[in-house]
């Protein structure tokens, strides 16, 4: 545990509730994205994150900070997700759908990640990717139309920014696991993102709009 | 080095954990394959963004039942 978070669990321990609705504003939106990739139910995701916080308050006097809270806390939200997700039909009738895709593996080399060669993209500087709300939206339809796995190691590691361990422990997950499908997933953004810039780049002076309109009419969203 | 071994680079290489005895072979490679290199931008971009992508939903604020799960349980 870093010495910042050593005064702040103490505190939560002690009862402090600001504390506690700070912790709760800070994680729960990445909570709620994350209960969200174990089922399709929106209830049932904010049901997850619910029993995952009541999970927190009831384990908080045994935490010893081994692990960051926040490792922590996605830890105890796998455990009760795979639990009550299980019972979610649905969700093994999604996994089933996407099994044919061709994935990348190690040793492979292109296979997987691009069909065509890849030609650099029209901007030169990345921060006006950044800067477009609208680049990011087709970023964001693009996470929630990843397999389920996939799209949690990349929320957990390139959204929630946890380090490689972290991500192992809470999914449970060896390192070798971990790096094969975080690869598997960028390698799925950056394609959708590849999609999106060159779509621009092609029907040039077209309004930014449509382009969006044609990634909600596809219902990835 | 080739492509197939850059390419299983690049994920370690986003986070600058390249071994050291392959970063030299891994640049080399990016300078030599425009393929390789036009790729390995595009996926530091995507990761680079990914970490900026907006919250969605409205903020999360302390439910009356959790802050009293959470007043009993420190009574």
């Amino acid at each position: 545990m870093s010495d910042i978070e050593a005064p702040f669990l103490a505190k939560l321990k002690d009862g402090d509730e600001a504390a506690f609705a700070g912790l709760v504003t800070d994680l729960g939106p990445g909570l709620l994205d994350f209960a969200r990739t174990f089922t399709s139910s929106p209830a049932l995701a904010e049901d997850i994150v619910q029993e995952t916080w009541l999970a927190v308050i009831r384990g908080l006097h045994g935490f010893e900070g081994r692990a960051s809270l926040k490792t922590w806390i996605f830890s105890i939200l796998v455990r009760r997700a795979r639990t009550i997700a299980a019972r979610d039909a649905r969700l093994h009738a999604r996994a089933a759908a996407r099994a044919s895709e061709v994935e990348w593996e190690p040793g492979q080399g292109r296979r997987g990640l691009w069909e065509e060669t890849p030609v650099p993209w029209s901007v030169v500087d990345p921060e006006a990717i950044y800067q477009s709300q609208e680049a990011l939206q087709v970023l964001q339809a693009a996470v929630d139309g990843l397999p389920e796995m996939q799209r949690q190691v990349v929320l957990l590691r390139d959204v929630e920014g946890l380090s490689a361990g972290d991500v192992c422990n809470i999914l449970v997950l060896s390192e070798t696991n971990v790096r094969v499908i975080l690869h598997r997933g960028r390698a799925k953004l950056r394609q959708a993102l590849d999609r999106y810039m060159r779509d621009g780049a092609t029907s040039e002076g077209a309004a930014p709009s449509e382009s969006v309109g044609r990634v909600a009419a596809r219902g990835i969203r | 080095m080739n492509c197939y071994e850059a390419i299983d680079l690049m994920g370690d290489a986003i986070e600058s954990r390249v071994p050291s005895d392959s970063r030299a072979g891994f640049q080399e490679h990016l300078d030599e394959c425009p393929a390789c290199c036009t790729y390995f931008e595009q996926l530091r971009t995507t990761v680079s963004a990914l970490a900026r992508l907006p919250r969605r939903g409205d903020p999360v604020v302390l439910t009356q039942n959790l802050r009293d799960a959470y007043r009993r349980r420190s009574r």
